[in-house]
């Protein structure tokens, strides 16, 4: 079961530069290991990663094999309003999650 | 002593060995062609063009020693003022010996605030690792680290 952990501050001043960290559980299968039996397991890895604020895209990541299981991303942005961000992992296999969190600008 | 024709039981099992060794071989070698400094200059260019990458600017925060190459943590900051006619557009982040060359490209904009980005990666063995920045008026910055991995990923079987 995929699951997302994000980390991003409840409040901000306005013109703040906030630090956004994101986790999602995932195997990221390289599809340069074998089996036992020397089959090839397939790989199966998030392919890209978005953020967006209040439906801007402010962050994107192409991801390959050599990013480690489990991505943890950790980016910056400037919150200039109160606002939704909105997280969406896509990868092989058809994997697509989403994940949003609010911040309250003062 | 025994002599060459008769087998004892200490060349028999030396024998064996050898041959258990040998079988070894293939298995090892099925692991899939590293990339090479080619492929890596090549990935470069599909990012950069023509254009001259310089050294500078870019910090790249890598462990020099690390002991499990399948999770690296990485930092890659770039000195920019992130104002709207100065900041980074994107990092592209690139490695010399793992089956691929490329590890992430990462797109920023002027909102970022920070150029600055983390993540975790795999090495696949002890290699050269390079960031390289493309800023707002498409220039290229690189840095370089040299990190020496103990356990290497991608090589263990998978269950």
């Amino acid at each position: 079961m995929p699951s997302a952990l994000i980390n991003v501050p409840a409040k901000a001043k306005r013109g703040d530069i906030i630090e956004i960290k994101t986790l999602m559980s995932h195997i990221m299968e390289t599809g340069y290991r074998h089996t036992a039996s020397g089959e090839v397991v397939p790989r199966d890895i998030i392919t890209s990663f978005t953020c967006r604020y209040n439906g801007t895209e402010i962050f994107r990541t192409d991801l390959y094999p050599a990013i480690a299981a489990n991505p943890f991303i950790t980016f910056f942005t400037t919150v200039t309003e109160s606002g939704k961000f909105e997280f969406e992992w896509i990868g092989d296999k058809g994997f697509s999650e989403t994940a949003s969190a609010s911040i309250t600008v003062e | 002593m025994a002599n060459a024709n008769h087998t004892t039981r200490r060349t028999f099992l030396g024998l064996a060995g050898g041959a258990v060794a040998l079988g070894g071989v293939p298995i090892v070698t099925v692991r899939p062609a590293d990339a090479t400094p080619a492929m890596l200059s090549s990935a470069i260019r599909n990012i950069v063009g023509e254009a001259n990458v310089r050294t500078g600017k870019v910090k790249l925060d890598i462990p020099p020693l690390v002991e499990n190459g399948n999770t690296v943590p990485m930092t890659v900051s770039i000195a920019s003022p992130m104002t709207a006619d100065h900041y980074v557009k994107s990092i592209h982040v690139f490695n010399e010996k793992n089956p691929q060359p490329n590890i992430g490209n990462f797109y920023l904009g002027p909102h970022a605030g920070r150029a600055q980005v983390s993540t975790r990666i795999r090495l696949a063995d002890s290699q050269k690792v390079v960031a390289i920045a493309r800023l707002s008026d498409d220039t290229f910055w690189s840095a370089t680290a040299d990190v020496v991995v103990t356990l290497a990923a991608c090589t263990e079987e998978a269950i």
